[in-house]
């Protein structure tokens, strides 16, 4: 049976300023809310949205998404007709080439589409943390008999320029599009969401192809050509909680909007269940010696220390006299007695031995790279250990897989970094 | 262990839970804030290596058949072999209900003859313990054994407790000797686990002949009347091992569970603990949050007290409650000063605010599935 409308999302994106977290994974893998990685919310929107056909485009370090993804089970989207497909870059008869902009990547994958042959197409971004019904947001594109949809969020008029901004009618119809405009006309902002009609996307794509001087882009040259070409294209509203948290600054709050006592993004929502696959562990346990409050703690973790504005994901364990505040500890690490950190996030699988302090101290401008590490927020990598003793301050990095020989000395003040030696570091 | 097959039995009727398993399976009884006690029986055959699996269940089973669905949690949804629960049926020959652990057996024979794994391991859906039957297979193989019983040293358990299990007699090279069923006087605390190792071609031919002369039961009517015609093995567990068939085991089962010690045995040493997954998010502890020695599963959401208990999925504690050595089923909800020492709370149970409930260390106060105190 053919689909009416089946999704791509566009998982290859590195994240480059989220630094270590992104150097060995996709930005879609990256761990979210004590349990999730990003592209589950895209995922289980579309599930829950009743789209069960989804093809995921992968480019940037697509291992640990490739495996998290699998063959859809949590999303139970382990289907016989449908179901969710890897789409990575490939090699053709003249030549084979890595997908060049959002747009190239589907044009390169319309094969996979006209297979199934729907009606409609959304495209959506592995990026972005979000609940929302797609359905609707197809009821909105068929009842204006669209060409496209976008949907749409306001933002403050001074970020504007950081998304794809449009002006639109009172009743939505869009008639100017500019992608992260120096001065913006509206606070009406993409989220990357988009409806198309299958086959006017089509013409688009391989119109787009076909141009030399593009960028390949959807924000950048397939709306704006729609445009310029007068179809019909519609602003969707949406109102709910949406974040690229694209920054290590937007990664943290976004994560910490999760612990307020009644989060406006809620995950206990019953009706709106976001999936991914489960740990094998047992319900955590909180010790004698444990404090916890106003933080969110996963299955299998040992908490002996106390915790406090925290999200701590699976299999973590926190010895005696730890204290954690303000911070985020990813999967299977383990802090050691006596430690204390503030405004960290540590990475997967790393050791922070004992009595280790991190973040403390003035703010720093980071020395190795002041782009990415520049919200006083001191990031940890995977798969590291971090000696005892040591003293870490804020607006620091350590790299991934670090090892005791890494390190200089146990003082590593604010702004510096430790790095892994050696070109690669996997 | 490719060569061994599995069959779990789940129980009979059993008023001694009261009423947790009033309206389930003693199998299917929730244990220790996300599992039902299969789980274990269940993980530690996956565990050892086993990937085909019958489990023949007649009371009150809805629960369990939901809980193992296709056993894909078990990684059991296999073209070949994998997971089958055998509910009794009615045919030409048979009258339906299983009449006893042989019959459940016996009744199920095609699925005994059309696999081809020269061993079976026999073993009991409502017991706690993590164990890897590798060991007891070779034992088996080396003492050329009819039929291996595992057994145990019960100096941790009650005596009015042994008065529920078979107590073996062994001599100094295991075999054993007598084995009395749920005797009033116990000889000894070295009981049966209710898990046999024996090949499954015999097997067959003993439930056949059980079934020709009109018996039913595999311990009284096949351990213990061929005790002298068969090969009868013990093999000693020394590990952690717990059966759910009383209200007090079962209480004390899940308290033991905050020794972290016990913890490593059963979810860490000798393999994991495969349970159905429920997709909650991770628990909140909200700002007045006090939570000591006390296991919690995903989806809770505290903002109370909690002291030596365990909360299972979608708990809600709310301000100015206080649990302690409690067990709070699944999506339970304890309201604003309402207070709980002592009690178990089945799934869906809500504690109204301000109410107050006690029970004893030694007789825990039950609430049942669904109720609104």
């Amino acid at each position: 049976m053919a689909k009416e409308m089946i999704a791509l999302i566009l998982a290859g994106g590195e994240g480059s300023r989220l630094g270590v977290l992104t150097s060995l994974i996709a930005k879609p893998a990256v761990l979210y809310g004590g349990k999730y990685r990003i592209i589950d919310f895209s995922l289980s929107n579309c599930i829950n949205s009743g789209i069960d056909t989804v093809g995921v485009l992968t480019q940037y370090r697509p291992l640990q998404l490739n495996h998290h993804i699998g063959i859809g089970k949590p999303w139970d989207m382990d289907r016989m007709n449908g179901g969710v497909t890897i789409l990575s870059p490939f090699t053709k008869q003249q030549k084979g080439e890595w997908y060049s902009g959002t747009a190239d990547a589907v044009y390169q994958n319309i094969h996979y589409v006209d297979e199934l042959n729907p009606n409609y197409v959304i495209i959506l971004s592995g990026d972005h943390v979000y609940k929302m019904d797609y359905a609707q947001m197809l009821n909105f594109h068929k009842r204006n008999n669209a060409d496209a949809t976008i949907s749409v969020i306001h933002v403050p008029l001074e970020e504007a320029s950081r998304y794809g901004i449009m002006s639109a009618t009172d009743d939505g119809r869009i008639f100017e599009f500019e992608e992260k405009p120096a001065q913006a006309k509206s606070n009406l902002a993409s989220m990357g969401v988009y409806i198309f009609k299958w086959n006017v996307l089509k013409e688009f794509l391989i119109y787009d192809h076909q141009n030399e001087q593009s960028d390949h882009d959807f924000g950048k040259n397939v709306i704006p050509k729609l445009l310029a070409d007068k179809r019909s294209i519609w602003a969707y509203p949406f109102t709910g909680y949406w974040r690229d948290v694209g920054t290590i600054q937007a990664y943290w709050e976004s994560n910490m909007d999760l612990i307020t006592r009644i989060p406006q993004f809620n995950l206990f929502d019953p009706d709106w269940k976001i999936y991914t696959p489960n740990p094998v562990k047992p319900a955590h346990y909180i010790g004698d010696t444990g404090h916890v409050t106003r933080s969110i703690i996963a299955e299998g973790c040992m908490i002996y220390g106390s915790i406090k504005n925290s999200v701590v994901f699976p299999g973590v364990t926190i010895e005696k006299d730890v204290v954690v505040e303000d911070s985020i500890i990813m999967s299977n690490s383990i802090i050691k007695a006596g430690s204390t950190l503030i405004r960290s996030i540590v990475g997967e699988k790393t050791a922070v031995g004992a009595n280790v302090q991190s973040g403390f101290g003035e703010y720093a401008e980071n020395t190795y790279n002041p782009k990415v590490y520049q919200s006083g927020i001191t990031v940890i990598g995977s798969n590291s250990y971090v000696p005892d003793n040591a003293r870490i301050g804020c607006n620091v990095v350590l790299d991934n897989y670090l090892m005791p020989e890494d390190f200089k000395g146990l003082d590593i003040p604010s702004g510096s970094a430790v790095i892994k030696g050696g070109e690669i570091n996997e | 262990m490719n060569n061994t097959m599995g069959i779990i039995l789940t129980g009979g009727k059993n008023n001694r839970l009261k009423e947790l398993s009033m309206e389930r399976s003693i199998s299917a009884v929730p244990f220790g804030g996300k599992y039902r006690a299969i789980d274990f029986a269940l993980s530690n055959m996956i565990n050892s290596g086993i990937r085909n699996v019958g489990i023949p269940t007649q009371y009150n089973f809805r629960s369990l058949m939901d809980h193992l669905g296709s056993g894909k949690e078990w990684d059991l949804d296999r073209k070949t072999d994998g997971l089958f629960i055998f509910p009794p049926y009615l045919s030409e020959y048979g009258t339906g209900w299983y009449k006893g652990t042989a019959d459940a057996m016996y009744a199920n024979l095609t699925f005994l003859k059309r696999s081809n794994e020269e061993f079976v391991v026999i073993n009991q859906g409502y017991a706690i313990c993590n164990m890897n039957y590798t060991d007891m297979l070779k034992q088996h193989v080396d003492k050329d054994a009819d039929i291996t019983v595992a057994c145990r040293h019960m100096d941790d358990l009650p005596k009015e407790d042994l008065i529920l299990l078979g107590i073996v007699e062994r001599d100094s090279d295991e075999k054993i000797i007598d084995f009395q069923e749920k005797p009033l006087n116990p000889k000894s605390n070295f009981a049966s686990l209710g898990i046999y190792i024996i090949k499954r071609k015999l097997l067959i031919s003993l439930l056949e002949d059980s079934a020709a002369h009109g018996y039913f039961e595999f311990v009284k009517d096949i351990l213990i009347r061929k005790l002298n015609e068969l090969r009868l093995y013990s093999y000693e567990f020394k590990g952690y091992w717990r059966p759910l068939s009383t209200i007090q085991l079962y209480y004390r089962a899940n308290m033991e569970l905050l020794d972290p010690s016990v913890r490593y045995e059963l979810f860490v040493k000798n393999g994991k603990i495969f349970t159905k997954v429920k997709d909650e998010t991770p628990a909140k502890y909200n700002e007045e949050a006090v939570v000591k020695n006390s296991i919690v599963a995903d989806g809770c959401i505290i903002e109370g007290t909690v002291e030596n208990s365990i909360l299972f999925r979608g708990v809600r504690i709310r301000r100015g409650a206080v649990v302690r050595n409690s067990i709070v089923m699944q999506n339970a909800e304890v309201f604003e000063n309402a207070s709980l020492n002592n009690c178990i709370l089945d799934k869906n149970v809500a504690i109204s605010f301000d109410k107050h409930l006690n029970g004893d260390q030694n007789w825990p106060l039950i609430v049942g599935k669904n109720v609104r105190v």
